[in-house]
């Protein structure tokens, strides 16, 4: 069975009937990348928060399965510890925490298992060792390791200090929501570098974007058209430049007929 | 800091325990001349002290409950037990402190903290102070740390030219009783010049049901010299209540700087009512870090008269009232002379029903002119059961003065928690994250083992109402 497959999922917004997921199908492992595309309010977001544990939306419908497990009967901090991944579109700021504080604290309670755990603490300089070659790779400067993280960082810096905790907490699927915004050219190919190089056999990716740019450096093995809550088509990487080409709006057409 | 693994529950008060009583004197319940003569004689004390008691109590009896602020209608002043002497003498070494009372110091961890940063000791058990230390060569250079009824009747001169010198008896209700039945404290001197690089520490703990600690603090800190006192305090969890009610007056003389850190952590039976007020001459720095997580109530509110010319003023506050506490905090500041400078800065949080708020005076008096001085209130309020407010007074009676006020109120986000959690922290670990990140301004300011500590109780605050 692949490490991570959702059948038939719908979720709606938390307390309402508003069904923003209509049905979701989709199959993938360590070692593979697949790319989610879409226009703008399709569900993409939304699609990375459920599988991720967002409290803001409830599954009506469908099942999720993590290698093996059944994903949704965890809370969000059990699927991280399972090794689950999401980079934030939006990260949120955490005003007085370090990154290095935070980031170790993660680490910790990933080698703890949680919070009934035996604590294990990583020691600090093998810590200090891991999170400098990892910020080293991403372009980081080691000064930013005790700032507050997210805090008052520019929209690019917040993406590539979501890689760097996925660097940090090496995960068997990280779904990267729209990581591609907000970097300039440079940046997209410092990110770009670091995500190729974690995936492999242990890790598997999920990149959620609607643009082809970041595809031209991360070649994905299957993508996926996410229109209204659906996926409306799957195909190889050439599907990307066909979307470049025709756009969404194409697509919806065809699907239509 | 931490007691025996095998009393650490998560999310319960830790220091809820209390010890089997063996007082040596214990004088009836409730408060009356009698009481205070009793008091006064076992003391040994000379008869102006005695006057000034009863003068004092005059004073409170004549005033009225403070009808702003916190909720007070709970005290039963015939209830208290005003003097508890748990000891026959103040031990010089911990061999000397009987055993039951030692152990309670140990699991407080207060002999391995001395051991590790201190320059000295006091621990006050009930009404007394049952063991003091000071490293001998702080004490050749001229340095006192000692007992305040002890500095009564050694250094009498020093003592009475400055005893209830910047907080008179009548200032409110509080401070009239506790210079009525004032008992233990430490008195601090430091001569000129000299700076005391570890911190002196106090430890205030109350063991009996209803019984009401009245400390007396007097630190002088002379001209160029620099000490950081530090105050921590706890009490056992009993279904009626206790009062704290302590006065704490510091004079800081020309360029001397006085650092007061308090982290209060009493159980939420105690009511604690403290009046503390520093002066400030030219040149000097006063700072209060005053972190406030336990009681029952407590109305406190460090203030500084910056007398001299270019004084600084700092109020770090932390309040964190959680299920039946009312937290009133703040600071106050009087700018009294040209340049000087204060910052006010506090953070509050407000969990599980619980109330806190800011209350704080800043004042510029006439002349005063140059004077800068900035104010920010921040409070965390961690579900909708729980309230905070904010009562910023200013009042400004001279020109060209610099003053600026922030006051922000946010709410533990429910995202923002579930971002934390998605990078594999429970719920607990991250609003406590999150909590700790928010006073973090203030506790960078500590020595690193009161930050630890600081966080830690904070951490236990916030997993008691999660999962
Ligand atoms: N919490 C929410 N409240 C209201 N509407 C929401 C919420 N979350 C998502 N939506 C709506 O659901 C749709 C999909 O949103 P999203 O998943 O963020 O799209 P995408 O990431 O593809 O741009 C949008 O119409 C959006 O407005
Ligand atoms: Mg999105």
């Amino acid at each position: 069975m692949p490490d991570l497959v959702i059948r038939n999922l719908h979720a709606n917004i938390t307390g309402t009937d508003t069904e923003i997921l209509k049905g979701i199908d989709l199959q993938m492992s360590k070692g593979e990348i697949h790319a989610i595309m879409g226009p703008n309010g399709s569900g993409k977001s939304t699609l990375s928060h459920v599988l991720m544990g967002h409290p803001g939306y409830e599954v009506t419908e469908g099942e999720v399965l993590f290698e093996g497990q059944n994903l949704l009967d965890l809370a969000a901090d059990e699927r991280s510890r399972a090794g689950l991944f999401l980079s934030f579109q939006y990260p949120f700021a955490v005003p007085g925490v370090t990154v290095a504080n935070f980031i170790r604290m993660a680490v910790n309670a990933h080698r703890k298992g949680g919070p009934d755990g035996v604590d294990n603490p990583v020691r600090i300089p093998e810590f200090r060792k891991q999170i400098l070659e990892a910020m080293e790779l991403l372009h980081i400067d080691k000064s930013m390791a005790s700032r507050s993280l997210n805090d008052g960082f520019s929209g690019g810096e917040k993406k590539r200090f979501e890689i760097l905790q996925m660097a940090m907490l090496q995960p068997k699927i990280a779904v990267l929501d729209e990581t591609d915004s907000g970097l300039d050219i440079d940046a997209l190919r410092i990110v770009s570098d670091g995500i190729n190089r974690l995936v492999g056999p242990n890790m598997g990716t999920l990149i959620i974007t609607h643009y082809q740019r970041i595809l031209d450096y991360v070649k994905p093995d299957q993508i996926h058209v996410l229109m209204d809550g659906r996926i409306v088509r799957s195909g190889g990487a050439e599907l990307a430049h066909e979307l470049e080409t025709s756009g969404y709006a194409d697509i919806a057409k065809e699907v239509v007929n | 800091m931490a007691p025996e693994t095998a009393d650490i529950d998560l999310g319960e008060y830790q220091w809820g325990f209390h010890d089997e009583e063996n007082p040596v004197i214990k004088i009836e319940r409730g408060l009356n001349e009698d009481v205070i003569r009793q008091i006064s004689a076992h003391k040994g004390e000379p008869k102006w002290m005695l006057d000034f008691r009863l003068d004092a109590y005059e004073i409170f009896l004549s005033k009225p409950m403070p009808n702003w602020g916190a909720d007070l209608s709970g005290i039963d002043f015939d209830n208290i037990f005003y003097y508890l002497k748990p000891a026959e003498s103040n031990a010089r070494s911990w061999d000397d402190v009987p055993d039951t009372i030692k152990n309670t110091f140990e699991r407080l961890g207060i002999p391995e903290a001395e051991r590790k940063f201190l320059a000295g000791v006091g621990a006050q058990y009930e009404s007394e102070v049952i063991y003091h230390s000071l490293k001998k060569e702080l004490e050749d250079q001229g340095i006192l740390f000692l007992d305040t009824g002890q500095a009564l009747l050694e250094h009498e001169d020093l003592f009475r030219e400055h005893f209830a010198s910047i907080i008179p008896s009548a200032d409110n209700k509080f401070a009239a009783l506790n210079s009525a039945v004032w008992s233990g404290g430490s008195f601090i001197y430091v001569p000129p010049g000299v700076r005391i690089e570890q911190p002196l520490q106090a430890y205030f703990r109350i063991n009996a049901e209803n019984m009401g600690q009245f400390e007396r603090t007097l630190i002088i800190v002379d001209e160029g010299a620099y000490v950081h006192y530090v105050e921590g305090c706890t009490a056992p969890t009993y279904s009626s209540d206790s009062l704290h009610s302590a006065v704490v007056e510091i004079l800081v003389k020309k360029g001397g700087r006085c650092r007061y850190t308090t982290i209060q952590n009493w159980s939420n039976n105690v009511y604690n009512l403290v009046t503390k007020r520093a002066v400030a001459e030219e040149d000097a720095t006063m700072e209060w870090v005053d972190g406030n997580l336990g009681s029952k109530v407590t109305m406190k509110y460090p203030a500084v008269v910056l007398k001299g010319e270019r004084a600084h003023g700092e109020i770090l506050s932390i309040a964190f009232a959680g299920e039946g506490q009312s937290l009133d905090a703040g600071g106050k500041v009087t700018h009294a002379a040209p340049n000087t400078t204060s910052v006010i800065t506090s953070k509050s949080i407000s969990k599980d029903g619980g109330r806190s708020s800011y209350r704080g005076l800043l004042r510029v008096n006439k002349g005063a002119e140059g004077s800068k001085s900035k104010v920010v209130c921040d409070a965390l309020i961690i579900d909708p059961e729980s309230r905070t407010d904010t009562y910023p007074y200013i009042n400004i009676m001279a020109d060209q003065v610099d003053v600026g006020h922030e006051a922000t109120v946010s709410r533990l986000g429910e995202e923002q928690i579930y971002y934390l959690m998605s990078r594999g922290l429970s719920e607990g670990e991250a609003s406590g994250m999150i909590v700790a990140g928010f006073v973090e301004p203030i506790t960078k300011e500590l020595p690193l083992e009161y930050a630890v500590e600081m966080n830690r109780l904070i951490q236990l605050q916030m997993e008691g109402s999660v999962g």
